[in-house]
C-alpha cells in the first residue's frame, strides 16, 4: 500500500472502527441496540457471508485486509474491532 | 427490466457476440470485452446499439489479474448487474501427449480467470442485494470428448465453482448459473463437426443465438429463483 492510499484511508483508531462495524452490522438485520463489544456474532445471527461483507467494509474504509482464516477466528464485535486495530 | 449493466468476456466473435446482442435485446446495456479482435468488438457494439440499448468495448485478457473490466462500466452505467464468463480457448491433444502449457493456459483461461471475475462479481452483487452470473461451461464439461483432457478439465471445474458460489451467495438475491453448449456452429467449434453431429439427437449444430437465448433467460428477472443449475443446450447429447 502506498502512503496516498493510507492517507485516502480512515485512521484506524478503535473508536472509529467500532463506529464503522455499528453502522454495518444494522445492514445484516442486526439490532443497533444488540451491538455490544461482547456480542458474538453467532448471537446476533451474523454468518459467515456477513462477514465476509463487513470485511470488505473495513477493508475499503481503512485498508485493512482481512483474511478468511482471520475472520473465522473472530467470535465477538470486540474481537473484530481489535483484529482490525492491530492490523492498521 | 435489467438492474446496471452486463458484461460478457470474449464478446468479439461466436457464441461472446450473440450473448452480448441477446442481453441488449433484454433490455441490458453492455461491456463488450475482447482480447486483440477490436473490428469484431465493435460488430458487437453495433449489434448492441441496433437492439436498442448502449454498450463499450473493454480491451483486456482475462488472465491478467490487475484487469479491471468493472469500474469503466460501472462509470458509464451504473452498477453491473450480470456477468457472463464466455472467454475460453482451446488447446487440443491427447492426454498422453499434452503439454504441461496446453493444459496451463487452458485451466488459466477457462476456468481461473472465470472464478476471478465470478469474485469481483459476486462481491459487488452481494452487496447490491441482486446480480447475475452465467458461466459458459460445454458439454465437454461432463460428457467425454477425446482429445480435450485441459478443455473438459476446466469446464467440468466451472461447473462445480458455479454450484459453490451460487449456495455462498443464493440469500443476497444474486444467481450463478452455467449455460453448457453442445456443438455449437462457430469458428472454435467447426473441426470438430463433421464427426460430432453423429453424437446430436438433433443432428444439426447449434445456433450461437440459441445458447444466447439461454444466457438472457438467466439473466433476467424471470431466473430469480434459479441458481446453481447447469443450463444444456445441446441438441439432446447430454440426456
Amino acid at each position: 500500500m502506498t502512503t496516498q492510499e493510507i492517507d485516502e484511508n480512515m485512521a484506524a483508531s478503535p473508536e472509529a472502527v467500532e463506529k464503522c462495524v455499528r453502522e454495518a452490522l444494522p445492514q445484516f438485520g442486526v439490532e443497533p441496540e444488540d451491538i455490544t463489544r461482547d456480542a458474538t456474532f453467532e448471537d446476533l445471527d451474523v454468518d459467515s457471508l456477513d462477514l465476509a461483507e463487513l470485511s470488505q467494509v473495513i477493508e475499503e474504509e481503512f485498508g485493512v485486509a482481512l483474511k478468511g482464516e482471520d475472520v473465522a477466528k473472530i467470535k465477538t464485535v470486540g474481537e473484530a474491532v481489535d483484529l482490525v486495530v492491530s492490523r492498521s | 427490466m435489467p438492474q446496471g449493466a452486463a458484461l460478457v468476456t470474449g464478446a468479439s466473435s461466436g457464441i461472446g457476440a450473440a450473448i452480448a446482442a441477446a442481453l441488449a435485446q433484454g433490455g441490458w446495456n453492455v461491456g463488450i470485452n475482447h482480447l486483440n479482435d477490436e473490428a469484431g468488438a465493435h460488430a458487437t457494439l453495433e449489434a448492441v446499439k441496433a437492439a436498442g440499448t448502449e454498450g463499450i468495448v473493454l480491451q483486456g485478457n482475462v488472465l491478467d489479474p490487475a484487469l479491471d473490466l468493472f469500474t469503466p462500466l460501472e462509470e458509464r452505467f451504473g452498477a453491473v448487474g450480470c456477468v457472463v464468463n464466455n472467454a475460453g480457448i482451446t488447446a487440443d491433444g491427447l492426454a498422453i501427449q499434452m503439454s504441461a502449457e496446453d493444459w496451463d493456459r487452458v485451466i488459466a483461461t477457462n476456468l481461473t480467470a472465470a472464478f476471478r471475475l465470478t469474485q469481483q462479481a459476486v462481491r459487488r452483487m452481494a452487496r447490491q442485494r441482486h446480480g447475475r452470473v452465467v458461466n459458459i461451461a460445454s458439454i465437454v464439461g461432463q460428457r467425454a470428448n477425446a482429445g480435450q483432457a485441459n478443455y473438459a478439465a476446466a469446464k467440468a471445474g466451472l461447473i462445480g465453482m458455479t454450484k459453490t458460489v451460487a449456495v455462498e451467495v443464493a440469500r443476497r438475491g444474486v444467481t450463478v448459473n452455467a449455460v453448457a453448449p453442445g456443438f455449437i456452429d462457430t469458428a472454435m467449434a467447426r473441426e470438430h463437426m463433421e464427426r460430432a453431429l453423429e453424437h446430436v439427437p438433433a443432428r444439426r449444430a447449434g445456433k450461437p443465438e440459441e445458447v444466447a437465448a439461454a444466457v438472457r433467460f438467466l439473466a433476467s428477472d424471470d431466473a430469480a429463483y434459479i441458481t446453481g443449475t447447469t443450463l444444456f443446450v445441446d441438441g439432446g447429447m447430454s440426456a
